[in-house]
């Protein structure tokens, strides 16, 4: 193993860090994914249910609602991951870097 | 021989075509659309030759030299992404089949989410130029590379036919010129800006044109929404009366037959979206991870927003185009066919002048995304296959890029003549072959390379030729092919959609033939992965490679 990235490995925070980042990054996919198997299996299983109005006397059909939301829901969510990649992960990570550089140069 | 004779036949059959389309439309329209193409033409042609002078060496001609902005790159990957099939495909079929057709904008989108929080930070630091590079840093680089490149190829190629005989069609219909003449104005344009501009060209030119893009439907969308005094419910009611299926309009039919299909077809999307090459290369155009975050974050936002535009802009052609005798011909059906709803419509809205623009929008954006699609498979030829499979890494920068050049005029060339023995094919299907092979190949390969310590090279590539190869075959033996092309009478393979079948022996293969695999390299191999787990997550490393 290179050098640098050994003296990264044996820092705790680096995995303390990375267990953080991926519990947050697959709780997201958990939700996007289960948006979009319920979406598909509504549609494959279930088309009755999204045919039906979304109130009386309109034609939006719930469906149509259920389209928009998982658009919605994609975008929020990759808005969610990048705030908190960019304000919390990047800091840690650059801190933790930074630290091993200089233990790689005075040793 | 018979290339000649439909080019000829063409030509005849051009002042016909002429004559019907002066009955239907008044003829200054093709020059309003014409002359908006040229100044299009000029301005990507001026982006050209200022990147050329730009392009210095390998890292500018494939990545644009990491010099690209997380905003820009934002705008050149929604470019990317939205084809014109994205714009007149989807209007298209909520136009003919209402609800289904929005499935086609939402699950695709599901790819963005899932490229951010797995893909885009680990792909920055790990990769250079290539979606080979990344998955060849603790695997044997000749043999995974063969693979990548390989199935990178069929990838443009398969993506680069549907482009070019959609592109053909719609530009002998709105411009009124041959299919051939169409053909070769594309191509030499491709060429143009791949050959010299290399990347940066590509970037900027694909900017310009997403931007185009999202003014011309967000001018559309509102005009529609205008119309209706701004009520959603009174358009969607209006749709609902115009439309033969009435209120089914709103709701699933059966455009996808089966459950089996719908979640096939669902995974395909969603999976092979995320690993196009075209548009993972772009991540490297960025200085960092950060960047790259970034840009995924403007595209998802961008294309979002473009799909919530067609949930408006395919049930105002309904509204819109379905009564109105100028876009119907005399039996009654859309003039042009339903790709051509959105078209109309743009008519309908802002008149000739707006036409002009959205026909002129519409082919630029067919040369944009061959651009892309031209440079990816330009650097599959020059970095994958011939400067680390070939010469194993010892090719002089100067050399790769000419390779990288003369590989853009040979797809560009391959293209067109595919294109025009294309013609007249019924090629929508052909979508399928890229989306299956980025679903069934690339997604498995990237992401178990990135989270399974346990990939060997030889599960890798076992697990991606097999995937490759049983892709094609069940392609081909589908009903698509087998019964409605080849004409044989019932399909030997009876889904529309491998993408099911082929994801998971992939995924299998690659686990169970890397667990069988107890080599040496295979343990030196497994072994590095603590490395690349660190790049991967600092960025350590990516720095060095992206100033190569």
């Amino acid at each position: 193993m290179h050098r640098l990235y050994r003296l990264i490995d044996e820092d705790p925070r680096f995995h303390a860090l990375q267990r953080s980042r991926s519990r947050f990054a697959w709780s997201l996919v958990a939700l996007v994914l289960t948006g979009y198997y319920s979406f598909v299996s509504v549609i494959a299983f279930a088309p009755a249910l999204f045919a039906r109005a979304l109130y009386e006397g309109t034609t939006i059909s719930i469906g149509l609602l259920a389209a928009l939301a998982v658009l919605l829901l994609s975008i929020g969510l990759t808005g969610l991951y990048i705030v908190r990649a960019n304000r919390v992960f990047d800091r840690l990570n650059r801190t933790i870097v930074d630290d091993a550089r200089s233990r790689f140069e005075h040793r | 021989m018979k290339i000649l004779r439909a080019s000829s036949l063409l030509l005849l059959a051009t002042p016909l075509a002429a004559l019907a389309q002066a009955a239907a439309a008044p003829p200054k329209l093709n020059v309003i659309a014409i002359s908006m193409f040229l100044v299009f033409v000029a301005v990507s042609l001026g982006i050209t030759v200022w990147a050329a002078f730009r392009t210095k060496n390998t890292s500018d001609f494939l990545a644009a030299g990491g010099r690209i902005s997380g905003f820009q790159n934002g705008l050149a990957i929604t470019g990317d992404w939205c084809s014109s099939a994205a714009l007149m495909g989807i209007a298209a079929l909520i136009y003919t089949t209402g609800f289904d057709g929005l499935i086609y904008s939402v699950v695709p989108f599901g790819a963005w989410p899932l490229m951010m929080f797995l893909m885009a930070d680990r792909l920055r630091n790990l990769g250079k130029y290539t979606i080979a590079d990344i998955v060849s840093l603790r695997f044997d680089r000749v043999q995974i590379r063969t693979l990548v490149a390989v199935s990178s190829l069929v990838f443009v190629i398969g993506y680069l036919i549907v482009q070019l005989v959609g592109a053909g069609t719609l530009i002998s219909n709105l411009f009124g010129l041959p299919y051939a003449t169409a053909e070769m104005i594309i191509g030499v344009l491709i060429v143009l800006y791949v050959a010299f501009g290399g990347m940066i060209a590509t970037t900027y030119v694909q900017l310009v044109k997403a931007v185009l893009l999202l003014s011309g439907a967000s001018f559309i969308t509102f005009a529609v929404l205008a119309r209706f005094n701004w009520s959603p419910d009174a358009l969607y009611a209006a749709a609902a009366s115009i439309h033969p299926s009435k209120e089914a309009v709103m709701q699933p039919g059966g455009l996808l037959p089966d459950p089996i299909s719908a979640i096939s077809c669902g995974i395909m999307l969603l999976f092979g979206g995320a690993a196009m090459p075209h548009v993972l290369m772009r991540f490297f155009t960025v200085p960092n991870a950060r960047e790259a975050r970034k840009s995924v974050f403007y595209a998802a936002s961008f294309i979002g927003y473009f799909y919530l535009l067609t949930f408006v802009i395919g049930y105002g052609a309904i509204a819109f185009v379905m009564k109105d005798p100028r876009f119907l011909d005399a039996n009654g059906a859309i003039i042009g066919g339903p790709n051509m709803a959105a078209i109309h419509l743009s008519e309908a809205m802002g008149g000739d002048y707006f036409l002009g623009y959205i026909a002129a929008v519409a082919f630029a954006t067919i040369v944009a995304v061959v651009a892309g699609l031209t440079i990816a498979g330009a650097s599959a030829i020059s970095h994958d296959l011939y400067a680390n499979v070939f010469r194993h890494g010892k090719a002089t920068d100067r050399e790769v890029v000419k390779v990288s050049r003369i590989a853009a005029v040979v797809i560009g060339v391959i293209g067109i003549v595919l294109g025009i023995a294309f013609k007249d094919q019924n090629i929508a299907y052909m979508i399928v072959i890229p989306f299956t092979v980025s679903s069934s190949v690339f997604f498995p390969l990237l992401f178990l390379s990135m989270y399974w310590r346990g990939l060997t090279t030889t599960g890798a590539v076992v697990g991606g030729s097999v995937a490759l190869v049983m892709g094609i075959v069940l392609l081909v033996l589908g009903p698509t092919m087998w019964k409605e092309i080849l004409g044989h009478a019932e399909a030997i393979f009876p889904y529309k959609y491998p993408a099911l079948f082929t994801i998971t022996t992939s995924f299998l293969t690659m686990i169970i033939v890397s667990k069988l695999d107890t080599s040496d390299r295979a343990k030196r191999e497994i072994a590095e992965f603590d490395d690349q787990f660190v790049r991967s997550q600092t960025g350590l490393g990516a720095e060095e490679a992206a100033q190569h």
